[in-house]
């Protein structure tokens, strides 16, 4: 579930200090389904899922649930175990000010990573 | 206290390459056949710790591994401070095999990964006669760009920072952490625009589709080995390579990587240490030597 994000990430020490210069919000889409997610000095302060009227974000990552689920997976195939193995692929949009998201592209790596330990994306 | 010395040498040696002198750095150990081994784009010879370490590979094989210019503990030549790095093929051709004449080498077998092993292709296409065996890691003809390479040198991103997020999903699953982070801090300390330099050799200047077909094994036998988990130079990218080349012998490593010297030397070493030897029963019988016979 996107909305676990939010208490896994927090309780993760190490990637909190990895993102403490960072605060910005991205909008991530899984499909049709859209969220938000705000993060304040490297902590997740809220994942809003959509539908939204004119939402505001630095960035955006969309992917079709397919392609989340298989990067969801506990060990994924090869191709979609990596952000830039998805984009490599062109199954993952990334767009925006991708200045944000290359600047800490760790951060959102080992954020994102989180999805994994709680099986299905959505 | 307890220490422990590897058995690896390293020295400063100072030669003209493409007509400047340089200072390169590198590193050996064992003795016998030489091994030169070619490292990553935006890295350096540690990838190759593992190889001076293991005494299956120093007791017949001189290893040796140097940092190309602007890169490990090699220095850019005087003047780099004006100048914006962009390797290309014919320097890097060039640079090694001055590096072989200077060390006085006795056709070494080759060992290159990802650009080192785009321009093992290069070197088996165009000097095959200066190698007894030619060995591609991760070795494919031609990779598009698939993200800005202007993110990898500006000053708002970290460079060594954003090298290493972004070749960090090329390790494979199964490699140990203390090498995986190894292979990652050589990343985070790559100079500024040196891992995007090398790439303009990658994805650009390198590029070897329309001539890959023409390397004739009969004169230095090529074997290519990939890494399941690339999606840099995929396993298809390099299968596609090796059918195009009659005499190839190709090998998909299961469970690694783009660097697989480097991230998981154990497992790779079990693909590794085969070919050397059937390089050393080609060398010992010429008539296994691909196509001789006919």
């Amino acid at each position: 579930m996107i909305e676990t994000l939010k208490a896994r990430v927090n309780e993760d020490e190490a990637l909190i200090r990895r993102g403490r210069f960072l605060t910005t919000t991205f909008l991530l889409e899984v499909g049709a389904t859209a969220w938000l997610i705000s993060i304040f000095e490297g902590r997740v302060v809220s994942v809003v899922s959509g539908p939204f009227v004119m939402p505001s974000s630095a960035f955006a990552l969309r992917a079709v649930e397919e392609d989340w689920q298989k990067f969801c997976l506990s060990r994924p195939p090869p191709g979609s175990n990596d952000l830039m193995a998805l984009i490599k692929r062109r199954v993952l949009r990334a767009e925006g000010n991708l200045q944000v998201f290359m600047a800490n592209l760790r951060y959102f790596k080992e954020v994102l990573a989180k999805l994994r330990s709680g099986g299905a994306v959505a | 206290m307890t220490v422990t010395f590897e058995p690896v040498t390293g020295r400063y040696m100072h030669l003209e390459l493409a007509g400047r002198p340089h200072r390169i750095y590198l590193e050996e150990a064992g003795a016998g056949t030489p091994l030169l081994c070619l490292h990553t784009a935006g890295a350096d010879g540690r990838q190759y710790r593992a190889l001076m370490n293991d005494a299956r590979v120093t007791a017949r094989h001189r290893v040796i591994a140097f940092d190309m210019p602007w890169h490990g503990k090699s220095s850019p030549p005087a003047g780099w401070h004006n100048e914006e790095y962009q390797l290309t093929s014919a320097q890097y051709t060039g640079m090694i095999l001055e590096i072989i004449t200077a060390l006085e080498l006795d056709r070494p077998i080759a060992i290159g990964c990802s650009i080192g092993g785009r321009i093992a292709l290069h070197l088996a296409l165009e000097h095959p006669q200066a190698f007894r065996a030619i060995i591609g890691l991760q070795a494919g003809a031609h990779v598009d760009p698939y993200y800005d390479l202007n993110f990898l040198h500006r000053p708002d991103v970290h460079g060594g920072e954003v090298a290493a997020a972004i070749v960090s999903g090329l390790v494979g699953p199964d490699a140990p952490d203390a090498e995986r982070w190894e292979t990652l801090w050589h990343y985070m300390q790559g100079g500024p625009g040196v891992f995007k330099g090398d790439l303009y050799f990658y994805k650009l200047d390198g590029d070897i589709r329309d001539r890959v077909a023409q390397i004739d094994t009969r004169k230095c036998p090529l074997f290519l080995l990939s890494g399941e988990y690339d999606y840099s130079c995929t396993p298809e990218e390099t299968l596609a390579v090796a059918a195009s080349i009659q005499g190839c012998e190709v090998t998909i490593m299961k469970g690694l990587g783009h660097f697989p010297m480097s991230e998981n030397p154990a497992e790779f070493l079990k693909h590794l240490l085969p070919v050397l030897e059937k390089i050393a029963a080609i060398e010992t019988t010429p008539a296994l030597k691909s196509g001789s016979a006919g």
